[in-house]
């Protein structure tokens, strides 16, 4: 198998242009937008491009929309980790010499599309879940938080959920960006309203509309772009079920698997580490990944969580945009996990930005707790 | 507007398929019946002629005793869609059966109140419920569970 480590860098990763609320704006101008951004943030142009990679809607609506003939496409399209998941693909391509660049794309009118959306009739949630009212993520993930608070301690778990929600939303009063930025006590979030029991508001992440991009090629051809290449170093991905009533254990993410992988192969370990974008579509999402990442043991989540700072100026830098929870979540986040990501170890990150920032970690969850991405980025 | 708020649109119900439609057959009849792989002895759901243990095709359907605990649950207080506007807040549980596999469902025969808390006091990991059915249309009728002494 051909060398994976530092056979690859992201050269170029950008935004849309307007996040948050944009209802006029559809999903696929989010991706165009995007892609353009991270193109020209990359020094390359669209005929540079030989392989796209997206979710939700796949490659064909995608490709022919940027006008774009690929030799090479993955519609991948496992939740809002697939974004993360697309790097180890185009590594692996790239790797292997079947590609030269690959350009990854999302975008989602995640508020404005609200409620427009059909499923399969006879997909197996549709049939088995949605009778009961197992409808969206908030009923899925709070059933499986429940559980947590259940074996291992409501009070404890209830701390960490707040700690990560308040510390989530300092980050996003740093950013620009970011689509809440007022100030978040602990009686706010005590207070904010129930949307499914034993999930506050503040549990949840926000709706918005926003797209994200980012462009990934050789190492050497890295070289000679205007940005500082950001290496790939490490990656895996998996799934265990896909409806929330057949996870094999919902306080156990797949995180404890794909780690290893990623690890392995870049050969560092959780000390090496100067920033986790960890995907925070829920506070519950973020105490369940950080345990089965392996940075604690399971159960110990919210006593590590007490242990550590993760606000701006602490000692475990987490989720710096201000996240899905404050930042921005159109629906499948993980796409602007990697974006921030290369933002930190990049410099230019502006008033958020780490002191120090190397490598990085970023960790997808996508669908009901379903799947995972472990990707780890470097900076000489 | 009023005339809109009085009537909620119908919950979503199943399509029966060639794999499943035994199983909303019997449950039209007011009975739970599951999947059992012949090969291996494990009990399934939901119910597919070939079996994920196994993947054998040497399956059988059993009748189930209706009976189990409660893995976990949640209350839904803002109804995910307009259709469960009149149920909410309501009880979304996933049950481990007897026979020894997990089915998502509602916990019903719980006192409603607005706050969830009050509700949660009644509700317990762990718990014994039973199955009931509830009839959604003429042809569909889905198991729910309901604690064991209610």
């Amino acid at each position: 198998m051909a060398e994976l480590k530092n056979a690859a860098a992201i050269v170029g990763a950008a935004l849309s242009d307007e996040m948050g609320k944009v209802p006029h704006k559809s999903s696929m101008q989010h991706h165009a937008e995007a892609a353009h951004n991270a193109l020209k943030d990359a020094g390359l142009t669209k005929d540079d491009v030989d392989a796209v990679f997206t979710a939700g809607p796949g490659t064909l609506q995608l490709a022919e929309y940027l006008g774009i003939h690929p030799r090479f496409t993955d519609s991948t399209s496992v939740g809002g980790s697939s974004f993360v998941i697309h790097i180890g693909h185009a590594v692996s391509a790239i790797a292997n010499g079947l590609i030269d660049v690959a350009l990854v794309t999302h975008g989602q009118a995640g508020q404005s599309s609200r409620g427009r959306a059909g499923g399969d009739p006879t997909a197996m949630g549709t049939q088995y879940e949605s009778p009961y009212g197992f409808i969206g993520a908030p009923q899925n993930y709070a059933l499986a938080g429940n559980r947590y608070m259940h074996e291992f301690g409501q009070e404890r778990t209830r701390d960490a959920w707040a700690e990560i929600a308040m510390s989530t939303r300092k980050w996003a009063q740093l950013n620009p960006r970011a689509y809440q930025r007022g100030d978040m006590t602990r009686e706010d979030y005590d207070a904010s309203r129930w949307i499914t029991y034993p999930f506050h508001l503040f549990d949840c992440c926000v709706v918005t509309d926003a797209g994200g991009a980012f462009v990934i090629t050789s190492l050497d051809r890295a070289r000679d772009l205007p940005k500082k290449p950001v290496k790939v170093l490490g990656f895996g991905e998996g799934h265990d079920h896909g409806i929330i009533s057949q996870m094999p254990s919902v306080t156990s993410l797949i995180a404890r698997e794909t780690h290893k992988q990623a690890f392995d192969m870049a050969g560092i370990t959780h000390d090496d580490l100067d920033l986790r974008m960890i995907y925070d579509s829920f506070t519950y999402t973020v105490l369940l990944t950080l345990e089965d990442l392996g940075f604690c043991g399971k159960g110990e989540g919210p006593d590590f969580i007490k242990s550590k700072t993760l606000g701006p100026g602490g000692d475990f830098a987490m989720n710096t945009s201000g996240g899905g929870l404050s930042y921005t979540h159109s629906g499948m986040y993980g796409m602007f996990l990697v974006v921030e990501a290369v933002t930190q170890l990049r410099g230019e990150a502006g008033d958020r930005q780490l002191d120090v920032c190397n490598t990085a970690l970023v960790h997808g969850t996508g669908g009901s707790l379903s799947s995972g991405g472990t990707t780890l980025l470097g900076i000489d | 507007m009023s005339q809109q708020q009085s009537t909620p649109p119908p919950k979503p119900t199943p399509i029966p398929q060639q794999d499943n439609e035994f199983y909303w057959e019997k449950a039209k009849a007011h009975e739970l019946w599951l999947r059992k792989c012949s090969d291996c002895n494990e009990v399934y759901f939901y119910p597919r002629d070939i079996s994920p243990c196994c993947f054998s095709r040497n399956t059988e359907w059993i009748k189930a005793s209706g009976k189990g605990t409660l893995y976990t649950w949640g209350i839904t207080v803002r109804p995910p869609t307009p259709a469960f506007r009149e149920d909410a807040p309501f009880v979304l549980a996933i049950v481990d059966l007897e026979e020894g596999c997990r089915i998502p469902t509602n916990l019903v025969g719980i006192p409603k109140d607005p706050d969830p808390e009050k509700m949660a006091a009644h509700i317990t990991h762990g718990m014994a419920v039973e199955v009931a059915f509830e009839d959604r249309t003429d042809a569909i009728s889905v198991p729910v569970f309901k604690p064991v002494d209610s």
